[in-house]
């Protein structure tokens, strides 16, 4: 074995505590991690979201339950954390969608494959979600 | 190594690559569809929207059938997704296992569920 092939580098999977936390992240890592974080919130919130389906549009009565949550809480959940984990869904479905257009977008356009637009269109999925997310919170809070 | 090009290329792998690719992208521009048809269908409503509006939405019979296609798309997508986290994640056999499995109940559970509100509607 040559000297330089003893000195080669061996690359291994990123330790999460030890690496991650050195790592300067680009706006096109953020987009892809939240991709991956808010997928995975809305599956873990597959039941409630069902329980807002099935509420909301079963009866008359369901119906008043749905908004009674939102309103006065349910259970031993008040009403403003209903509408917290509301609004944790209505992030995590924004971001999804609009990350995913990006990827889509990205597959049918070569020329969209560029470190530029890789850039700014990541940029402007973080904006674009995050706003639509504070102008519902707004709405979902009340204050308009 | 000269002639592993074309037809006589050795492929390797287990070959769902492309159509887990294919089916995610798919099931999402289905699920993104929807979105529009359902926003559509609010947005183009006069006046607060109550419960008969929005029952209204989901009890034609071609929603239906939109909706029922879109849980399944909804299911098949999140299928591809989480098992992508727990490949990349979780590298003990029998834990993956158990994830995996898990998440096919989850996902057939929650898709058993919404479509039976649909339907009864």
């Amino acid at each position: 074995m040559t000297e330089l092939a003893k000195k080669r580098p061996e690359f291994r999977n990123i330790n999460a505590f030890r690496d991650l936390t050195t790592y300067r992240m680009t706006p096109a890592a953020w987009v892809s991690i939240l991709h991956r974080a808010s997928g995975a919130v809305m599956f873990l919130l597959l039941p409630f979201v069902l329980w807002m389906f099935d509420t909301s549009v079963s009866s008359e009565i369901s119906f008043g339950t749905f908004k009674a949550a939102f309103n006065s809480g349910l259970g031993f959940a008040p009403g403003w954390f209903i509408k917290l984990v509301a609004l944790a869904l209505i992030w995590a479905y924004l971001h999804h969608l609009i990350a995913g257009l990006r990827h889509l977008w990205m597959d049918v356009s070569h020329e969209a494959v560029n470190k530029q637009f890789g850039k700014t269109s990541a940029l402007a999925t973080l904006v674009i979600s995050v706003a639509l997310t504070l102008v519902l919170a707004a709405k979902l809070f009340g204050l308009y | 190594m000269s002639d592993n090009y074309g037809y006589k290329r050795t492929v390797v792998g287990a070959h769902y690559g492309l159509r887990d690719w294919l089916s995610q992208r798919v099931t999402a521009a289905l699920m993104a569809l929807f979105t529009v048809i359902v926003l559509a269908q609010l947005v183009l409503t006069k006046g607060p929207i109550g419960y008969d509006r929005w029952a209204s939405i989901f009890s034609s019979q071609w929603m239906k059938v939109l909706t029922f296609a879109v849980i399944v798309a909804l299911a098949w997508h999140v299928w591809v997704g989480v098992r992508n986290i727990w490949m990349d994640y979780v590298k003990p056999v029998g834990l993956r296992l158990v994830l995996q499995i898990f998440t096919i109940v989850w996902l057939v559970g929650c898709a058993g569920w919404g479509i039976q509100v649909l339907w009864r509607l």
